[in-house]
């Protein structure tokens, strides 16, 4: 923002106040306007994206606040029993919101980590001196622009217990005696799958993202870096670690956010099992909602999820600005 | 320089690696969908099938009546009318947002735009409920309409923040130069701003318009015939029964996955400056 006021400023005239050209005060006016104007222009401009969304969401946002501490069993409009904090209590009481938090946390956690190790070595894999780098870019951008869904599918078909590719491949490598259940018996087998699913979908995101930030460092330190004696590896921890590091963190934060709202890859490829294996937060919220029609319990849950995020979106913030303040 | 050599064929042999790891499961999917139900279910697979077929895309193109393949060429319907509405809308009130973000002195600017960056972070489950609700009370449910009021209110705070990076981005004079030879603030975003800010303007709109494809929990709890389901959707319900019509599981997914890949690799120049412009300028 800064720097676009800067170069509006009149430069300082070098011939003294006096020759100021004429035109000047007059074309500064007509491009500022008023405060008061621009304001209200402001505000005209801003109108339609403000009914857009705060009309679908400021009104749901705050209804599902209150249903949280209300008792509502059916999804028609009735007066429900206040329950105050009933809800939560009860949620933070049991086991499945543990059990289900457990997988999440594993899930994000393993996931994220995952992406950002292999995004790091794609990134640099694609700013390499790689022959047809044109088409390794476009082959690597694929999994990002796969529909979720699909994604999710074609894993569950790719690790199906009885025709599966993998485990036809595994057989006929005789890296397996027999074919198995990648999805079907063991809970944490199946969990990890799924990250499998996620991890080859979403680390083109990460490394396209980390790729924009390897680009904004400056050559001559590499070459300086060279003529000191430095090999790849010190350079690598020396100069790129250090200077990708905001954006490490923000791709971090993103990731981990989108991470711990995870549901689309779960419901299409496990739809929460085997024996609630792989159950996470959003999907037990959706269950509780949606199939036990326990609305007030799946808004408490959401909520929870709110706070959780609400937290990561705060970090990812500061270090926005960080990242700001450091551009200008 | 030897070392240098290493390195180069080192890198090389990895972009291989990877093409391999990224293309193979796509290949998968696309073997699925072309050769015959025998040669999808014999055990161990043997790699080269006895049938090839287009009969399961003919079938989702062509087939008449109540079935899955027909049920999928409607989603697919849906899920681009849904996107395409989407987009129109979110990036016209976004454009125009994002201007006055980027470009006038207002109380509150700062606040406006982190109001708008919050509810893009708040989980849809959280709005899911209430939501739900009210839909049904407008009659909106299992609506194309109701879909895009949704996704509308997904898309445009992405497209708010990247429109008013972007345009911030800039230069300023043009746009002065522009208004010192007469034309309003208005004119000059119509005649001089929105043509330099194509690629920003393409990009941004390319982002929402997957954002909507891919879209799956809202849809999920909306829509319930063909009348609105979305691809993603279709697919799902598919999958979850069961079948063991994976053949045609897979050129629904091929079906699916088209417009957005070829929209990638078309535009990609646009969706990699898109994306340095997300993670750099934030």
């Amino acid at each position: 923002m800064t720097r676009t006021v800067a170069t509006t400023e009149p430069a300082p005239p070098t011939g003294g106040a006096g020759r100021r050209p004429a035109p000047r005060p007059r074309r500064f006016a007509a491009l500022r306007g008023g405060p008061g104007r621009q304001a209200r222009l402001a505000l005209v401009l801003l109108l339609p994206a403000a009914v857009v969304v705060f009309g679908v969401v400021l009104y749901p946002a705050g209804r599902a606040l209150v249903i949280s501490f209300l008792d509502v069993d059916s999804p028609f409009p009735g007066a429900y029993p206040f329950v105050g904090l009933a809800n939560y209590t009860s949620i933070l009481s049991g086991d499945r919101f543990w059990i289900a938090a457990e997988h999440t946390l594993y899930f994000t956690v393993v996931s994220t980590g995952a992406e950002l190790v292999l995004g790091i070595g794609l990134a640099l894999l694609l700013a390499a001196p790689v022959k047809f780098r044109w088409l390794l870019r476009s082959v690597v951008i694929l999994p990002w622009a796969l529909p979720t869904i699909v994604n999710g599918a074609m894993w569950r078909w790719i690790l199906n217990a009885e025709y599966g590719v993998l485990n036809s491949v595994l057989v006929q490598l005789h890296l397996q005696s027999d074919y198995r259940s990648w999805l079907g018996t063991d809970p944490f087998l199946a969990l990890n799958m799924v990250i499998v699913a996620d991890v080859w979908k979403n680390t083109s995101l990460v490394a396209f993202f980390l790729l924009a930030g390897l680009q904004t460092i400056p050559r001559e330190l590499y070459e300086s870096a060279r003529v000191d004696g430095a090999g790849p590896v010190r350079s690598f921890f020396r100069i790129t670690l250090p200077l990708l590091t905001p954006t490490i963190a923000i791709v971090l934060v993103l990731r981990t956010i989108e991470a711990f709202k995870v549901f689309d890859i779960v419901y299409v490829m496990t739809g929460g099992g085997p024996a609630n294996g792989t159950q996470t937060i959003t999907f037990l919220t959706y269950l509780q909602a949606f199939s036990a029609q326990r609305f007030s319990v799946g808004a408490a849950l959401a909520y929870l999820t709110v706070l959780a995020i609400l937290v990561l979106a705060m970090i990812y913030l500061r270090l926005l600005r960080q990242n700001e303040m450091r551009a200008v | 320089m030897k070392a240098s050599r290493r390195y180069v064929v080192f890198v090389n042999v990895a972009a291989v690696v990877v093409i391999l790891v990224v293309l193979a499961p796509f290949a998968w999917l696309l073997y699925s969908s072309v050769v015959g139900q025998t040669d999808l279910l014999s055990r161990p697979l043997h790699w080269w099938p006895e049938h090839w077929t287009l009969s399961r895309y003919r079938e989702i193109f062509f087939g008449q009546g109540q079935n899955v393949a027909t049920e999928f060429r409607s989603a697919m319907l849906n899920s681009f009318l849904v996107a395409s509405g989407t987009v129109v809308i979110s990036l016209t009130v976004g454009v125009l947002g994002g201007y006055a973000l980027a470009r006038l002195r207002f109380p509150f600017r700062r606040t406006t735009l982190f109001a708008f960056l919050v509810t893009y972070m708040l989980p849809p489950i959280a709005l899911l409920i209430p939501l739900y609700l009210l839909v049904a009370r407008f009659g909106l449910l299992d609506t194309k309409t109701g879909l895009i009021i949704v996704y509308c209110s997904l898309a445009t705070p992405f497209s708010l923040w990247t429109m008013s990076n972007f345009l911030g981005a800039l230069p300023a004079e043009l746009e002065e130069a522009a208004r010192v030879d007469g034309l309003s603030r208005m004119g000059a975003l119509f005649r001089v701003v929105l043509p330099l800010a194509r690629p920003g303007i393409v990009a941004c709109g390319l982002f929402a318009f997957l954002l909507c494809w891919d879209e799956f929990l809202y849809s999920l709890i909306f829509t319930s015939t063909t009348n609105a389901k979305t691809i993603p959707v279709a697919i799902a319900e598919f999958t979850g029964r069961n079948a063991v019509d994976f053949g045609l599981i897979a050129a629904g997914g091929v079906l699916a996955s088209l417009p957005p890949l070829v929209l990638t690799v078309v535009f990609q120049r646009y969706f990699i400056d898109g994306l340095s412009a997300g993670a750099v300028k934030g």
